[in-house]
């Protein structure tokens, strides 16, 4: 089975979120970038089903501008075969997903994280799923070749399940798919370059969606402390003030 | 002048960092308070290839550079300095002397287990009676013919237990000084080798240091690196790469002090407002902050000068000799910053500060660094 | 034309996250002088499906066919959206949760409309049409414009109150014309959690952290869940030291909630763990370290030790309902 890891670039977790151009985008001086998390998770199960021989070969796709070849180089030192970046600025995700098809047709196995951790938008894989006309399942906690099959786990309210799908099929993943984000051994590191990375340019396109506006949240009042030994009040507050009880 | 990172130097610093924060810390002050050897973490880090790091790839080493090794060894000594004192040990001495001087044999036989981090090596100078005095050596490898004789006894071995692969120098020909010193490949597993019990250290305490005592082991001359009589030089050799190491993790420890005093000051209210706002306790952040950038900055260039090519002794003594002492002072005053708190175990800088002690005296201490760094200079 | 719900049911009966879309839907509706239809998928009986009425809706398509049961995404995607056709539906609403992010997405390409998933408020502005969500991860808000005549919204749990009205529900059967070649997922097995309340659903969370000391030490928080009905979760470190289950994390890289009340015993409040549970409406700490960052993000707290605190608020609990 060929898989194809959908990878968004985005900035590390304990940047500080700033806002500028009237607060209409998002700063970016000095954010360190790095491979979304629920990507990195998706990548290190495919390494994992590629080293126990279960698959033929794991591309790594990106659409971006030039700045997201070192995240898709970090893809490549972790374990993928090779790489490619559709050439064009991440405008939203019909946007997004609509680059992705140019070359996503040619996989078996599509994964793609849960969301993106800037902005949570949960759409990418469902949306290139519709567009390549493949089925799709998400909420995907666990993922086994089983004699050719694909096997997952699949995250329902109040448990889980066993699901067999055909492929091609788009798999949208989320916490549990793998335990830990894979580290690249220093070898990976050392020959990530001499793996492909194909930069190929986008095809027309429109979004549908566009942010116009940013704000932070207001600044939180401070807490109100209640005495070790006098929990009746604590609750009494949140009964009676906070009405959550 | 270029002063930044290439990608796959970024990468490597960051695949340091990652397993140091998430396996190394998880038990880390377990494994200190039992002097516990850190087993899996260097099984783990064997297979991401941190024990062969500058080794070329054709003897299954990781082919990076010493730039990279330096940040590497910062940041797993950051978190746990003697996990990265195993780390240093393997590639800056055993490794890097066998990579120079040993032969297409060796290499084959004793490099490439090393390199995968399948053996743990281990370096034999220090002895009771001579540690700084290296040139004395009471040890000696009686020539008999196609072996040497091994007799003696050394301390201080960092690994002398774990390790499968030791580098011992021992006094062939004592009419002829310390040009008669010759350094040897040794099996552990050789009939004749006693190793002595798990010193109680300081600090550091997860590597195994143990005195290792000879009683007529036979080592196959083929096993001995250079000509003969080069022991010395070869001690001395390797020394100067493995002061890179040292010096990093030096610079390391005390980064990782600087790291948590500054997080500590954020939080840490007193008079009304964090601690971080006093100007006693800002100050001492900053004068730390040039310490661990000045040593930082003498371990790359170092390492710069040894990946280019260029002689770097004495960049590599004073590396090793600021970096140790600044590890001192910092963590010192990273331990007074945390107040009570720095002297709990839960907090580690009191680990810290006993490890950064280590790093003034062993592999050439503060002393032997200066008259490195002095004989250099006045030479000129 | 009409405001389109789908209104998930679980074994034939909606979750208070069902009748909020429905608030919701009817809030908006209001404003733009609409019907609001529901959609439901699955076994309902009619007095089930008419609770739906009472928050708002005018119309519900019932598709009693249990074909969908494996929850096909290619197939429920196709449900919806020929119900939105059926309506003449320009908005859609489904909500934040398993499915509705999982369908959200097919449908919006279905119709070539355009999509802002995990709203937390009306919109703003119809015209141009701007809706609210959280982004990086719970630590900012943005306003989203959707420039395409069919807008598909999937609402963030417990962002919106329940607002009940007259109910003048008209139940009708559906077929939205799905036919049995597209179904292809499988279910092999289903394991349920059965008998302690879902995290993603309870009210209040009781959570406990590395400050816990041990797993032996849970038995005051399972009981003082147990009293509250409260849901049980626990920070990551607690669920990789193997002490509680992986289920149980709450975490920028565990579960996202958002209820009305969190209890956090022993959690210092991590930002990854934070990520998780910022939604929610009052969080209280108990914490020895007067230090501990979650004392920032929390409503009201305890600096003392969770092992005195516990076995007090258990005994106020009980005292409280009797």
């Amino acid at each position: 089975m060929k898989f194809l890891v959908l990878i968004s670039n985005v900035p590390d977790t304990t940047t500080k979120i700033r806002f500028v151009d009237d607060n209409k985008a998002f700063d970016t001086t000095g954010v360190q970038w790095i491979i979304n998390p629920w990507d990195e998770l998706a990548l290190t199960r495919a390494v994992e089903l590629k080293e126990a021989g279960g698959i033929e070969s794991i591309t790594v796709a990106n659409v971006g501008e030039n700045i997201t070849e070192s995240t898709l180089r970090k893809a490549l030192a972790v374990g993928a075969d090779d790489a490619v970046r559709i050439d064009a600025k991440p405008k939203d995700a019909f946007y997004v997903a609509t680059q992705l098809a140019q070359i996503a047709k040619d996989y078996d196995v599509i994964m793609a994280g849960n969301e993106a951790s800037d902005y949570n938008g949960s759409a990418v894989g469902g949306m290139l799923a519709e567009i390549l006309g493949f089925n799709s399942v998400a909420a995907v906690s666990g993922m086994d070749i089983v004699d050719g099959k694909l096997s997952l786990t699949r995250e329902i309210d109040g448990g889980q399940q066993k699901i067999e799908v055909d492929t091609p099929v788009v798999t949208i993943v989320q916490k549990g798919i793998a335990i830990d984000p894979r580290i690249p051994a220093m070898r990976g590191i050392m020959m990530a370059r001499k793996k492909p990375l194909t930069v190929i340019p986008p095809v027309e396109a429109v979004e549908k969606t566009e942010y116009v506006g940013f704000e932070l949240p207001p600044p939180k009042a401070a807490c109100k402390l209640v005495e070790e030994d006098n929990v009746k009040e604590l609750l009494r507050l949140l009964q009676e003030e906070a009405k959550v009880l | 002048m270029n002063f930044e990172f290439t990608e796959e130097q970024l990468m490597i610093r960051q695949a340091a960092k990652d397993y140091a924060e998430r396996e190394l810390l998880q038990d880390v002050l377990e494994r200190d308070a039992k002097a516990e050897f850190p087993a899996k973490h260097i099984k783990n880090l064997a297979e991401l290839g941190f024990m062969g790091m500058m080794v070329d790839p054709k003897y299954d080493g990781s082919g990076m550079d010493t730039v990279s090794y330096v940040l590497a060894m910062e940041e797993l000594s950051k978190i746990d300095a003697a996990t990265s004192v195993i780390i240093s040990v393997n590639n800056s001495l055993v490794c890097y002397g066998l990579c120079k001087y040993g032969t297409e044999e060796q290499k084959e036989k004793y490099l490439k287990p090393l390199a995968r981090g399948e053996h743990i090596g281990a370096f034999l100078l220090s002895e009771p009676e001579a540690g700084s005095d290296a040139m004395h050596q009471h040890t000696h490898a009686k020539d008999k013919g196609d072996y040497y004789l091994l007799n003696g006894t050394k301390n201080w071995i960092t690994s002398g237990n774990s390790a499968s692969t030791y580098i011992v120098m021992a006094q062939t020909y004592p009419e002829k000084g310390y040009r008669g010193i010759n350094a040897l490949i040794v099996d552990r597993n050789s009939p004749g080798i006693t190793i002595g019990p798990h010193e109680d250290k300081m600090g550091m305490r997860s590597s195994d240091t143990h005195s290792v005592m000879f009683t007529d082991v036979k080592v196959p001359k083929e096993n001995r690196i250079g000509e003969d009589g080069f022991g010395y030089k070869f001690a001395m050799k390797a020394l100067e790469a493995g002061r890179i190491g040292i010096a990093s993790q030096a610079m390391g420890i005390a980064a990782g002090a600087l790291e948590r005093a500054t997080a500590y000051a954020k939080e840490r209210k007193a008079f009304g407002t964090e601690i971080a706002n006093h100007q006693a306790i800002a100050f001492k952040l900053a004068d730390m902050a040039v310490k661990v950038e000045n040593a930082r900055n003498l371990c790359l260039k170092a390492a710069w000068l040894k990946d280019n090519g260029k002689p770097f002794s004495m960049a590599s003594a004073m590396a090793k000799l600021y970096a140790a002492d600044i590890a001192m002072e910092v963590t010192t005053e990273a331990v007074q910053i945390h107040g009570g708190y720095g002297y709990v175990k839960e907090y580690h800088v009191e680990r810290l500060f006993r490890e950064a002690k280590l790093t003034q005296i062993y592999e050439g201490t503060s002393e032997v660094q200066k008259i490195v760094v002095s004989r250099s200079l006045l030479r000129e | 034309m009409s405001i389109l719900v789908y209104t998930e049911n679980w074994d034939g009966k909606f979750k208070k996250l069902s009748f909020e879309l429905v608030s919701y839907a009817k809030s908006l509706a209001d404003k733009l002088n609409l019907p609001v239809t529901a959609l439901s998928i699955g076994h309902v009986t009619d007095d089930e499906l008419k609770q739906l009425g009472n928050y708002g809706a005018a119309k519900i398509l019932n598709v009693a066919d249990n074909r969908f049961d494996s929850l096909d995404n290619k197939a429920l995607a196709e449900a919806v959206a020929h119900a939105a056709k059926t309506e003449d539906s320009q908005i859609i609403i489904l909500s934040h949760n398993n499915v509705g992010k999982a369908v959200a997405p097919r449908i919006t390409v279905k119709l070539n409309g355009g999509l802002v998933s995990g709203v937390i408020a009306i919109p703003e502005n119809f015209d141009p049409f701007i809706v609210k969500k959280k982004v990086f991860t719970q630590k900012a808000f943005a306003h989203v414009q959707i420039d395409a005549d069919i807008k598909v919204l999937t609402l963030a749990q417990n962002s919106f109150e329940l607002i009940e009205t007259e109910n003048k529900a008209v139940i009708e059967a559906y077929d939205p014309q799905v036919a049995d070649d597209v179904f292809s997922t499988t279910v092999k097995e289903t394991n349920k959690v059965t008998g302690k309340v879902l995290l993603t659903d309870a009210e209040i969370v009781i959570s406990g952290g590395r400050g816990m000391k041990g797993p032996e030490n849970w038995g005051g928080l399972e009981e003082l869940a147990d009293l509250l009905g409260a849901g049980l979760a626990c920070s990551r470190p607690v669920s990789d030291e193997g002490w509680r289950s992986h289920s149980e994390h709450v975490g920028q890289t565990g579960k996202i909630i958002a209820p009305n009340l969190y209890v956090a015993f022993g959690i210092s409040g991590a930002i990854q763990h934070l990520g998780g549970v910022s939604s929610s409406k009052v969080i209280v700490a108990v914490n020895k370290d007067p230090e501990a960052p979650i004392f920032e993000a929390a409503d009201y707290g305890i600096v003392g030790d969770a092992f005195k605190v516990i076995p007090q608020m258990i005994e106020e609990v009980k005292k409280m309902k009797s």
